[in-house]
């Protein structure tokens, strides 16, 4: 808790270290600490030169389509008898989910390191196909890591990223899910390292990882601030975001940190139950520990192995959380909470119906806090979500969970 | 945990590079990964390699997650794990083989084990475990003034590694700080066997040794008896890590017999490989 009235703004982190009070760091073998320190250089140049910005804004408007819309949604505020509800559509960005501001953002950042290949790893497929857009755009080669479970569970963005030109890896190794994805991942830019960039999904792994993806994704909050001021005159009361690696929280709370009225809440995994392995919830069950190259919290055992962790949702199927997120949690910044697979499943019916949108799995997280804690607010209170993502990829997975819950197995 | 000069591990290290380098010798630094296929083997096959002429030993301390490492060592991690192997049951590995062996024994370990144990309860357990050392492949300069100022008060080595992406100034820095020896990773990539050494490995080693005092061993992708003996004309010694593991988790359905010796053979053609090395 900051309690002196000098104390440094909460915003101003990471440290040169990429450190978010104790929490980040850079925890990876030595053979990429030349790359990392080659990123940060390219990172603070770009950030220096008037035409990357002017180059990403420009790609962000035409080919994006942003900035998306701030949607009162009034059907479902309505259902929920209590605050209102808004929705912030990061679902009508091009691919469909958040994920492509940060593609674009080290796409070009990888043109400036004169890097032609692009690795990732991706969980619900969202940023894969977000990654595998950027490289088509800006003609570079694109392989994607996605855990064999994920593959199957989101097979429509495996399609669109063939479709791109992107090779898709399944990965057979552990649980076939987005942590097994990112190990190999950063196994590929072991050997690859020198002509080969990784763009990581979220606000994850060492330094300068999650602060250029925060940086990237900051332009949901810094929207969605001008938007409130526009369309209802003032800050939201309250702003909720779903937290799997922790990046379209990071961007939405970021531009909000040193605005102590909003009250902030991001919304994990609750799987299950709270039993271990049953969920994904870091921040609400974990300990700090080092996981893919940053401190943080993460699900782990005794010894510091990583724990086997579940979600209805792959792209919060994670057993870590972006150190910064750790940085807010300690700091009583921002509040985490969690929501089951069967609420979110809820919801996203819910939302389906009342309001005509398809939300993704990951997304429906934060939709089910926000309807259950608006109808234990007022009205004149507002609630902003981040609306993540899309729900088209997650159809075919709700209808087969369904078939089972309907033979009797549970959902 | 202050250690007496007398009984500080790391010269157990000190003096086996010593007794080298006056009789002319290289060492040979097989790894093994603690607990696969059981804890039993695992100390059987350490002593096999110390009675086949093995320098050192690195034991592999399974983690979860091992970014730096190829498919052969991922997996035997994977497998040791499954059966249940505890950190414990890796400090009572290593402390059963470190009471019959002759050669120093250093553990690897990624430091999301060692952060997670706490610096000091880890570097106790590994005193009493007999160990000599750390080689931390996640821990890069940057991140390791605590665990560096805990071994040099234990007396444990800490082993820096250097790589082909490392700048010529920073691999400078990093080979002051390193203690026992220096580990130079042959490859950019990670561990397991490759067919050839990379190209200018031999030139990199004899650029970092006109920088260094402290020993240089070569490891990452070596295998074969030619490579060993390449290497260690220029190092002062090698580390053979998933040709070994691969040879263990072959035989591991075999009577142990058979299995040690298998690794016993293998081990003394490696190390008589070291020995014909230029001195
Ligand atoms: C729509 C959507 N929302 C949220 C997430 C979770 O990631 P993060 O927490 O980094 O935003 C994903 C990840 O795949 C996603 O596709």
């Amino acid at each position: 808790m900051v309690t002196s009235s000098v104390a440094a703004p909460l915003s101003n982190v990471p440290d040169a270290l990429g450190r978010f009070g104790t929490f980040g760091g850079r925890y990876v073998p030595e053979t990429l600490s030349a790359a990392l320190d080659q990123l940060e250089r390219a990172y603070a140049e770009a950030g220096a030169d008037p035409s990357f910005a002017a180059e990403l804004d420009g790609l962000l408007s035409a080919f994006v389509g942003r900035p998306t819309p701030l949607l009162f949604a009034q059907r479902l505020t309505k259902l929920a008898g209590g605050a209102q509800i808004w929705l912030k559509r990061e679902d009508l960005s091009h691919t469909g989910a958040h994920k492509i501001n940060n593609t674009l953002g080290q796409g070009l950042l990888a043109i400036r390191m004169g890097k032609k290949r692009i690795i990732a790893e991706t969980g619900a497929g969202q940023h894969g196909v977000a990654t595998a857009t950027a490289c088509a755009r800006f003609g570079l080669e694109c392989v994607v890591y996605m855990g064999s479970e994920d593959v199957r569970r989101q097979a429509p963005n495996v399609r669109n990223m063939r479709l791109m030109g992107a090779e898709v890896r399944p990965v057979e190794t552990g649980s076939r899910t987005l942590r097994d994805a990112i190990n190999d991942a950063m196994r590929d830019w072991m050997g690859s390292v020198e002509t080969t960039h990784y763009i990581i999904g979220s606000v994850v792994g060492p330094h300068p990882f999650p602060r250029i993806v925060r940086d990237f994704q900051s332009v949901i909050g810094r929207e969605t601030i001008a938007m409130s001021r526009k369309q209802f005159g003032r800050l939201p009361d309250t702003v909720v975001a779903c937290v799997g690696g922790g990046s379209n929280a990071a961007g939405m709370f970021f531009p909000f940190v040193d605005h102590p009225e909003v009250r902030l809440v991001g919304v994990e995994a609750g799987g299950r139950s709270g039993q271990a392995g049953d969920h994904a919830a870091s921040l609400s069950y974990g300990s700090p520990g080092i996981l893919h190259g940053s401190l943080s919290y993460v699900l782990q055992d005794d010894d510091g192995q990583t724990a086997d962790v579940h979600s209805v949702s792959a792209g919060l199927d994670y057993p870590g959380v972006g150190p910064e997120h750790s940085y807010w949690h300690d700091m009583g910044r921002v509040e985490y909470t969690s929501v089951t697979d069967r609420e979110a499943l809820d919801a996203f019916d819910t939302v389906a119906r009342n309001e005509g949108i398809l939300s993704a799995l990951e997304t429906s997280h934060a939709l089910a806090w926000a309807v259950r804690e608006a109808a234990t607010r007022s009205p004149d209170e507002i609630i902003v979500v981040c609306l993540s993502g899309r729900g088209d990829k997650d159809a075919a997975e709700i209808a087969r969970l369904r078939g089972l819950a309907a033979d009797g197995g549970t959902a | 945990m202050t250690t007496t000069a007398a009984t500080r591990p790391i010269e157990r290290l000190e003096a086996m590079f010593a007794a080298n380098r006056a009789a002319g010798r290289k060492a040979l630094a097989p790894f093994v990964t603690a607990g696969d296929p059981d804890a039993d083997i695992t100390v059987a096959v350490i002593e096999a390699v110390d009675r086949a002429g093995g320098s050192l030993c690195e034991l592999g301390v399974p983690y979860s997650d091992p970014i730096a490492d190829g498919q052969v060592i991922q997996a035997s991690y994977t497998r040791a794990l499954g059966k249940g192997l505890t950190l414990a049951g890796v400090f009572d590995i290593a402390r059963r083989a470190s009471a019959t062996c002759s050669m120093p024994i250093l553990a690897m370990a990624s430091y999301s084990l060692i952060f997670r144990r706490g610096i000091d309860r880890f570097v106790a357990d590994a005193l009493a475990a007999g160990l000599t050392g750390f080689v931390v492949p996640d821990l890069p300069l940057e991140e390791s003034d605590d665990l560096d100022t805990a071994c040099r008060r234990a007396g444990l080595a800490l082993v820096r590694l250097v790589t082909p992406t490392t700048p010529p100034e920073r691999a400078e820095a990093i080979a002051r700080k390193s203690t026992g020896f220096l580990y130079c990773v042959s490859v950019a990539g990670v561990t397991g066997a490759r067919a050839d050494l990379p190209p200018g490995l031999v030139d990199r080693v004899a650029w970092l040794k006109s920088k260094t005092d402290v020993p240089i061993l070569v490891g990452f992708g070596i295998s074969a008896p030619e490579q060993v003996k390449a290497v260690c004309d220029v190092a002062d010694g090698v580390i053979v890590g998933s040709a070994l593991v691969r040879r263990i988790a072959e035989h591991a359905g075999q009577p142990r017999d058979a299995l040690l010796t298998e690794v016993g053979c293998y081990v003394s053609e490696l190390a008589a490989a070291a020995r014909r090395a230029e001195p």
